[in-house]
């Protein structure tokens, strides 16, 4: 910046930050992307595609490895492991999604509001998010499971709940940042509204930040509804979920037969690596982008 | 301040503005009138209370106590509704100090422009992109540098690019903040050129804060100098500038360097007019 104040004349290139925000992930970072990718396809077409019915068991072939068409082999129950993936993808991928998708509009949301109107609103709102803060978010699952009874709903609505004073907390920063630059003074001057500023203005600018924490939160959701599950507070068995099916193959792990646990466990790490490590790259370069 | 004789009813007119911060007194009893076309100057130290007053003359701050009344209509208080809030958009505008964080990083200059022609008035789309194109000219925008992002632009075009917003309603008052401090000298002078010009023709006022005395002196025709938030002078900025009455004024005026420049007289008249303006104060 410095530099441009010194040589006015100098015509900065058009510049293709998203492009330069693509070559700048590395490896790891086309990896990510192609493992969300195919979690995303399996949540959309897993359902469809899957090469047999998930609950259909045959006990005579509980914990038999991989033969044929079946190449995940079959868990305790005799279900074919790999469609029981296929199947559970939805729920998981989709699941961790709502949670992510509800904190950081309703984190988003308090964040913006407080930042702007500042004062004694913000000041309640702030503290109240802090009490909130403090309970973890599998607590709040296991209360909302005793209160509404077990299921993936009222886990995912309690986990999103428990999410959103965080991500407040950080766009909060971010809002108030945002709200003291000049050129939002100066288009309040212009006698721009409230919602046309934080809608059009201060919002877009806090925007990679939000994606960012939607993804790290993304991570998050799926590891604790997978958590909240295996404790049977989430999805119920015997549908198929990646969370379910780690519970489900306790038995197998315990009598020498791992691969329904480690398959169910291998895809939720691999999704939430990949997730996380996006998230974490778009908040860094969501800093320089810009400005 | 000199008494106007003149029929015209000032666009901008202020009466025993007032503004504290907890214990400290910001702006205490400013008055002045200023006429169509005609432009004031604010002069006086760092933290003497100038951007204070032009954030209360723009509603980002509200008075402790007074009354503003621009273009015949009172702005004392905070606009209680959005259309208040345009019409008074209308009638003064603002160009800041820092020209990095006065633009939208997301947002060309012809963009905004367009929301904000947008937000006022209903024209067609090929009227407010022959709007944004004759503002571009008369602040010297090329048609690239126009449609840059904020990021791609300099300094000065930033800054040409908020005075473009600025005119984009055709306000009756324009203030201006340090608006050219932040730019260096050849910039300074080509956008205070673009400011005389727009005077001009257009027949807008200006309220001129800087610190830079040989603009005041090029640019308006009444000065106010403020210390601590107290009006210490104001009159004719030919007067005030040639013959300064007040021992703070007299200081301003001697420590802009020029030759025969003496740190230690300054220091002299800096120490006599403080002790002036407790004199003053008690
Ligand atoms: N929002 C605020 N809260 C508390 N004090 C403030 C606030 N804004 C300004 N002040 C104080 O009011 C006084 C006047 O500040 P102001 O910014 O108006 O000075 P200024 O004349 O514009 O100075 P400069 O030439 O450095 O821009 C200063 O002492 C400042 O610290
Ligand atoms: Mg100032």
């Amino acid at each position: 910046m410095s530099t441009e104040i010194l040589d006015p004349v100098a015509e900065a290139e058009e510049s293709a930050p998203s492009r330069r925000r693509l070559s700048r992930i590395g490896v790891i970072g086309w990896v990510s992307i192609a493992i969300i990718a195919l979690a995303l396809l399996l949540a959309i077409f897993g359902p469809i595609l899957r090469p047999f019915d998930p609950n259909l068991s045959d006990l005579s072939f509980a914990n038999v490895g991989p033969f044929g068409s079946h190449l995940l082999g079959f868990d305790g129950q005799g279900r074919d492991v790999l469609s029981r993936i296929m199947e559970g993808a939805r729920t998981t991928v989709l699941g961790a999604g709502f949670v992510a998708l509800i904190a950081v509009a309703i984190g988003t949301t308090l964040a913006i509001a407080t930042a702007w109107f500042g004062g004694k609103f913000d000041a309640s709102v702030s503290a109240g998010l802090d009490v909130l803060f403090a309970f973890p978010g599998i607590l709040l699952a296991v209360v909302a499971a005793a209160v509404f009874g077990p299921s993936l709903l009222s886990a995912g609505l309690a986990l999103a709940i428990a999410y959103s004073p965080y991500v407040a907390r950080v766009l909060r920063g971010a809002a108030l940042k945002e709200r003291a630059m000049t050129y939002i003074a100066a288009l309040e001057v212009q006698g721009f509204g409230a919602w046309r500023l934080c809608v059009r203005h201060l919002l877009p600018n806090i925007s990679s930040l939000i994606v960012a924490q939607g993804t790290i939160l993304f991570g998050f959701a799926m590891v604790d509804l997978a958590a909240i599950s295996f404790l049977g507070l989430g999805v119920q068995s015997p549908q198929a979920d990646w969370g379910v099916m780690v519970s489900e193959g306790k038995t197998s792990l315990l009598q020498g037969y791992p691969i329904v646990s480690l398959t169910a466990v291998l895809c939720i790490v691999a999704v939430v690596a990949a997730v996380s490590f996006l998230g974490e790259r778009l908040d860094a370069s969501s800093k320089d982008v810009l400005r | 301040m000199s008494e106007h004789t003149s029929a015209t009813e000032p666009v901008l007119s202020v009466r025993g503005l007032r503004k504290v911060f907890g214990t400290q007194v910001a702006v205490d009893d400013m008055n002045f009138d200023l006429l169509p076309g005609r432009s004031l100057a604010i002069v006086g130290e760092s933290g003497s209370g100038k951007t204070t007053v032009a954030r209360m003359i723009v509603g980002l701050e509200k008075p402790t106590a007074g009354t503003i009344v621009a273009c015949g209509r009172d702005r004392s208080k905070p606009a209680r509704r959005g259309a208040e809030r345009k019409l008074r958009g209308r009638e003064v505008q603002i160009v800041f100090q820092d020209p990095y964080s006065s633009l939208d990083p997301r947002q060309s200059g012809a963009d905004l422009i367009d929301e904000v022609l947008r937000v006022h008035h209903d024209h067609h789309a090929s009227d407010r992109k022959r709007i944004v194109g004759e503002l571009a000219e008369i602040v010297g925008l090329d048609q690239r540098q126009i449609n840059a992002m904020p990021k791609a632009l300099s300094g000065g075009q930033r800054q040409r690019v908020a005075i473009a917003r600025a005119l984009a309603t055709d306000p009756h008052v324009l203030i201006l903040d340090e608006s050219v401090a932040a730019l260096d000298v050849s910039i300074q002078a080509q956008v205070l050129n673009v400011l005389a010009d727009i005077r001009d023709e257009r027949g807008i006022s200006y309220v001129l804060i800087s610190h830079d005395l040989a603009v005041v002196r090029q640019l308006t025709e009444e000065a106010i100098v403020m210390q601590r938030g107290i009006v210490v002078e104001q009159g004719v900025t030919a007067d005030i500038l040639d013959d300064p009455q007040h021992a703070y004024t007299q200081m301003l005026r001697a420590s802009v360097p020029g030759p025969g420049w003496k740190p230690q007289r300054m220091r002299e008249r800096k120490a006599a007019a403080d002790a002036a303006a407790e004199a003053a104060a008690s």
